[in-house]
């Protein structure tokens, strides 16, 4: 097991009391597995995940629970070591290519920084190896996008600069927030198909969120699905595809324009909206925009239980 | 390149021909403003007046007027005082030169070396009791008037501790040559620039504090902590270079302006005679030539200023280098 993820609540301290961002997230990852993780904004996909990498800086943040980095617990850990960890085992790509590099060096100055903090390598060895890497995704021009600066690249050419960079130290564990979502959708398709090739090469396990149910069933082996800091259902991608079991999970697939036979007049929408995590039900935290919810989804949140694949809901669990 | 260096220098002559005409007119061309009647004296006859205005020029055209003092600045350099007849305008201008440039490059150094320490000390501890600190002496500092603040380090250095051991290796006021007694130089202006940095180094580190907290909530920050460097690096390499932009535009202005000038209060204070002393005796009497040469040499230290700042800017910002 690469990741091991236990009962992970992460709260901020805000003007208007306390915000739980993530209530009792738990989950696995096996070796070079991808794990989708789906939800709305604001579900807590990226909290969770950023709270992994040891990059919630807030001071107002406090982080409970366990997170098992090949068996070393993560929660706690002094800077120090997670840091050496970071960017080099476990690597990050981020939503946005277009802000996420600093905008006065040169994108191989920028990703040999990252193998010089690592590893012990000369200036020219470590320069090299950009080269390599920026030929691995796809740079039709390796040597001389080195000396580019970011803005003299176009989004997709960023946003695979960031993954170049990611890969840099082999990571065994890679963390991709919605690397697509601000890119158009050819360059979308280059992008997953670069993620399944290096997954198959470098044999990183892969955690990749999104909101793009299309992404999830192309890519993810398993499928997290969160709402409201919580996970709503899990199972693997053929599971959830053919049988979604919470009524969000079949909202959000029923949003999907089919491919085949008749188109319908207007998507189904889910009705409503998130709820603030300030003001959650007492009950079922999706109770309010459920087409299902009976008594008990008002008095009691539904647990997930333990199958591999489950949904957090009393429908289920009666069904 | 050598296109846009000489754009530039186009530029900068233009700016300063379009000052020179603006003083000129200011005090030539408004109305009341008959320099003949302020170097006649009050209560002169019209006679004598007249025998003024003959005799410096006055009653020719404005632009035969305006030509001629700048053939004389600049061509044949033998402008002399309306006052003080006989008194070559130039060289004045040149010895005091030195004078303003000591006393603004040492506390510009200074001010730079030490208001980047205190910024980054204070952003990097932000919220503490330090960074707390600084900033409430960094306000300290740009609230107090630099002519109390220098009559203060006056009275100390000079008068009233000046034989404690802490003081007594401060010189009596007034400039030393470098070139004389490159030790001397460098004593009488220890108190100027400590007197005059004060000031902008309360007002430089505020800014650049506030500059590299912003970059820290940058995107781009997020990505270098999860690249794993540490913390020091982040702020040094990441947050500082980016934030140094808003500091290079303050610094370029401030810089121009007290090179210019701007530092007659510091001048007076400490008895240098410097740039801003002489605008400022000329502007007393209204010696116009002075007023022409002093105007058009701060001028051109505020274009040169202004060029500099631009060129750092592409240093520093590889965006701006395409265009």
């Amino acid at each position: 097991m690469i990741l091991s993820v236990r009962d992970l609540r992460v709260s901020f301290r805000t003007h208007d009391g306390p915000v739980r961002a993530i209530d009792g997230v738990s989950f696995d990852l096996g070796e070079s597995e991808i794990l989708g993780v789906v939800g709305e904004s604001g579900s807590g996909k990226t909290v969770s995940l950023l709270a992994v990498m040891g990059l919630i800086t807030d001071p107002n943040a406090s982080i409970e629970g366990s997170i098992r980095y090949k068996g070393r617990e993560l929660v706690g850990l002094p800077a120090r070591e997670l840091r050496r960890l970071r960017g080099n085992e476990i690597a990050m790509i981020f939503q946005d290519p277009m802000t996420a590099l600093t905008p006065v060096y040169t994108i191989g100055w920028q990703i040999a920084e990252q193998i010089r903090a690592h590893r012990g390598l000369s200036k020219a060895k470590a320069m090299a190896r950009v080269e390599e890497l920026l030929a691995e995704v796809n740079f039709p021009n390796p040597h001389e996008a080195m000396s580019r600066y970011p803005h003299q690249l176009s989004g997709g050419m960023r946003q695979r600069a960031v993954i170049a960079m990611a890969l840099s130290c082999d990571p065994t564990l890679l963390v991709a927030d919605e690397p697509t979502t601000a890119l158009d959708v050819t360059v979308q398709a280059g992008i997953l198909d670069l993620v399944r090739k290096l997954r198959a090469k470098h044999k990183s396990a892969v955690v990749f969120i999104t909101h793009d149910m299309g992404v999830v069933s192309e890519l993810a082996d398993r499928v997290m699905v969160m709402y409201a800091g919580r996970v709503v259902e899990r199972g693997t991608r053929t599971e959830l595809f053919s049988d979604p079991r919470h009524p969000y999970t079949r909202a959000l697939l029923g949003s999907i324009p089919p491919l085949t036979g008749q188109k319908p007049r207007r998507l189904p929408a889910i009705p409503g909206s998130p709820p603030s995590l300030l003001l959650l039900p007492q009950g079922c935290a999706f109770g309010p925009r459920c087409p299902v919810r009976y008594e008990p989804c008002e008095a009691d949140k539904p647990g997930l239980g333990n199958s591999a694949h489950a949904a957090a809901c009393f429908r289920v669990a009666q069904a | 390149m050598i296109y846009a260096i000489l754009r530039r220098f186009g530029q900068m002559l233009f700016v300063m021909f379009g000052i020179s005409v603006i003083v000129f007119l200011i005090f030539f061309a408004t109305p009341g403003a008959d320099p003949a009647a302020r170097i006649a004296g009050r209560n002169a006859s019209p006679e004598v007046l007249a025998a003024v205005r003959h005799s410096f020029g006055f009653d020719q055209p404005l632009y035969v007027q305006y030509t001629r003092m700048m053939e004389k600045i600049f061509v044949t350099g033998d402008l002399t005082s309306f006052v003080n007849r006989g008194w070559k305008v130039v060289p004045a201008v040149m010895d005091s030169i030195p004078v303003t440039l000591s006393l603004v490059f040492g506390a510009a150094i200074l001010w730079v070396v030490v208001s980047i320490i205190i910024g980054i000390v204070a952003a990097a501890t932000r919220d503490s009791w330090l960074d707390k600190l600084l900033m409430a002496l960094g306000l300290l500092g740009i609230s107090m008037p630099v002519y109390w603040l220098g009559e203060v380090m006056n009275l100390i250095t000079q008068s009233r501790y000046h034989d404690s051991w802490a003081f007594s290796w401060v010189p009596p006021l007034g400039y030393k040559n470098f070139s004389d007694d490159p030790k001397g130089w460098f004593l009488t202006l220890v108190i100027p620039w400590i007197t005059l940095a004060i000031l902008y180094i309360g007002i430089y580190g505020r800014v650049l504090r506030a500059a590299i907290i912003e970059s820290m909530q940058e995107d781009y920050i997020r990505t270098a902590r999860a690249k794993g460097l540490s913390e020091t690096r982040i702020l040094l390499r990441h947050a500082l270079r980016t934030s140094l932009i808003a500091f290079v535009t303050l610094f370029g202005l401030d810089f121009g302006a007290l090179v210019g000038g701007s530092a007659l209060l510091t001048e007076v204070v400490f008895g240098l005679h410097g740039i801003g002393k002489l605008t400022y005796d000329a502007l007393q009497n209204l010696d116009l030539p002075m007023i022409m040469a002093t105007v058009m040499y701060a001028s051109m230290f505020v274009v040169i200023a202004n060029a500099v700042v631009d060129f750092v800017y592409i240093l520093l910002d590889p965006r701006l280098r395409a265009s």
